[in-house]
């Protein structure tokens, strides 16, 4: 549902905002992890530890930036007839590319990762991203744009991993963070572990927005004089 | 024979593609409002998955022993007119199906289980009818686990929750009770 939002809700022109937010935004305000949740199956099943988090996030901020700025190089010879096909075959060769580089450098994050680095051709923020963005914007602003969200995205699965992987093996990115004595919760590096830390880590952000909002909208500040007569009634 | 069967209840329960691999979460959070609509996704996903696999062990056999190398690629192209074309024939043959199923017919494109199914049935060297019984055991597996989520959600819509765990965060934690469930089938069948 929320990949079909971010492909309809897409603005029909170029980008007008100043170049610095093309980049911000994909970091914080339109998250591809939190706030859009694209590209769920990657967050869940390769985050048992922050070193998968990192290879992953690497392998697909390379794919967003090669395929990003492919398409928006070529965004005025692609008929839009063909433009989905296109986009997925533009990615579908930096994928191999991405499979074959990790492979020949980082063999032992490549194996983790296993089929999930093949995969990233049917992550819905790629196709989402060139749709959206790539196929109406300029090269520079699509390279910007295509660096903020592979940011966000790599920060995303850390944040997720780091959960998984501290408690469930007491590390961090492979440091021990928590004390001997702390009994790993074996869960964690399973699979429900990964449904479990994403549903706590929104759980979280859901209700600190909320929070937020809540404090944003008060009338007035509660001092110790406007809760004086509220007690007063309460008390009866 | 007990190969097959092997094959089948392990793709179907064992390596549940969505509950214990994380692959096609889009449509499990997506679809599964309403179970009737869930099965049917479920079925439209199985169809997929059995042209998929026969054309995976055709390209196998014959395109990708020559270029390995354009394997992600020939896959993705298979899939993407696969689908289009189930979709011309959904829409020939059961207009209703093609109104309720909607913009997820076509978005099965993306749904990485279809993708996945290549990949493990290429890594896994599995023939013709090995991988006809693979995609039929991953189709199962869909079917049941789209059709479990849609069921939990259904009663879910009753009870009382706090908004703030409305939405994804609560579809999440349903979703790892059920994961959790099928960690009962580890175990089972590790003979091969």
């Amino acid at each position: 549902m929320h990949d079909l939002d971010s492909l309809h809700a897409a603005p029909s022109g170029p980008s007008t905002a100043p170049p610095f937010q093309d980049f911000i935004k994909g970091v914080w305000k339109e998250n591809p992890v939190f706030a859009q949740m694209l590209g769920m199956c990657p967050t869940m099943a390769i985050t048992n530890s922050v070193m998968n988090a990192l290879a992953m996030g690497l392998a697909t901020t390379f794919v967003l930036f090669g395929s990003g700025v492919f398409v928006s190089i070529f965004r005025k010879r692609i008929a839009s007839e063909v433009r989905i096909t296109t986009y997925i075959l533009i990615i579908a060769a930096f994928v191999q590319i991405a499979d074959m580089g990790l492979e020949a450098t980082m063999p032992v994050s490549h194996k983790a990762l296993g089929p999930f680095i093949a995969l990233i051709v049917a992550n819905c923020l790629l196709l989402a991203r060139q749709e959206s963005f790539s196929a109406r914007n300029t090269v520079w602003r699509s390279a910007l744009d295509a660096l903020g969200m592979g940011i966000g995205f790599t920060l995303g699965l850390s944040v997720v991993g780091a959960v998984r992987e501290i408690l469930g093996q007491g590390t961090w990115l492979g440091f021990r963070v928590m004390p001997a004595s702390f009994e790993p919760w074996v869960i964690m590096n399973l699979p429900p572990g990964g449904f479990f830390s994403f549903g706590f880590v929104l759980l979280g952000l859901a209700w600190w927005t909320e929070r937020r909002t809540r404090r944003a909208t008060m009338k007035f500040p509660v001092t110790l004089a406007t809760a004086e007569p509220l007690l007063e009634r309460a008390r009866g | 024979m007990s190969q097959h069967l092997w094959i089948f209840f392990s793709a179907m329960l064992v390596n549940n593609f969505t509950l214990v691999m994380f692959l096609g979460l889009c449509s499990f959070i997506g679809v599964t409002g309403k179970v009737s609509v869930a099965v049917r996704l479920g079925l439209a996903d199985t169809f997929v998955l059995l042209i998929t696999s026969i054309s995976a062990s055709i390209l196998n056999k014959w395109v990708l022993v020559h270029a390995p190398y354009l394997r992600i690629i020939a896959f993705i192209l298979v899939i993407a007119s696969m689908v289009q074309i189930t979709e011309m024939a959904v829409k020939k043959w059961s207009p209703t199906l093609f109104r309720e199923l909607g913009i997820y017919l076509p978005l099965i494109t993306t749904n990485c289980a279809i993708l996945a199914l290549a990949i493990f049935q290429t890594n896994r060297g599995y023939g013709f009818l090995e991988g006809v019984t693979f995609a039929l055991g991953a189709g199962a597996g869909l079917i049941i686990a789209l059709s479990l989520m849609a069921s939990v959600r259904e009663r879910l819509e009753l009870a009382d929750i706090p908004t703030v765990a409305r939405g994804t965060a609560l579809v999440l934690f349903v979703a790892g009770g059920l994961s959790l469930a099928f960690m009962g089938f580890s175990g089972l069948l590790t003979a091969q």
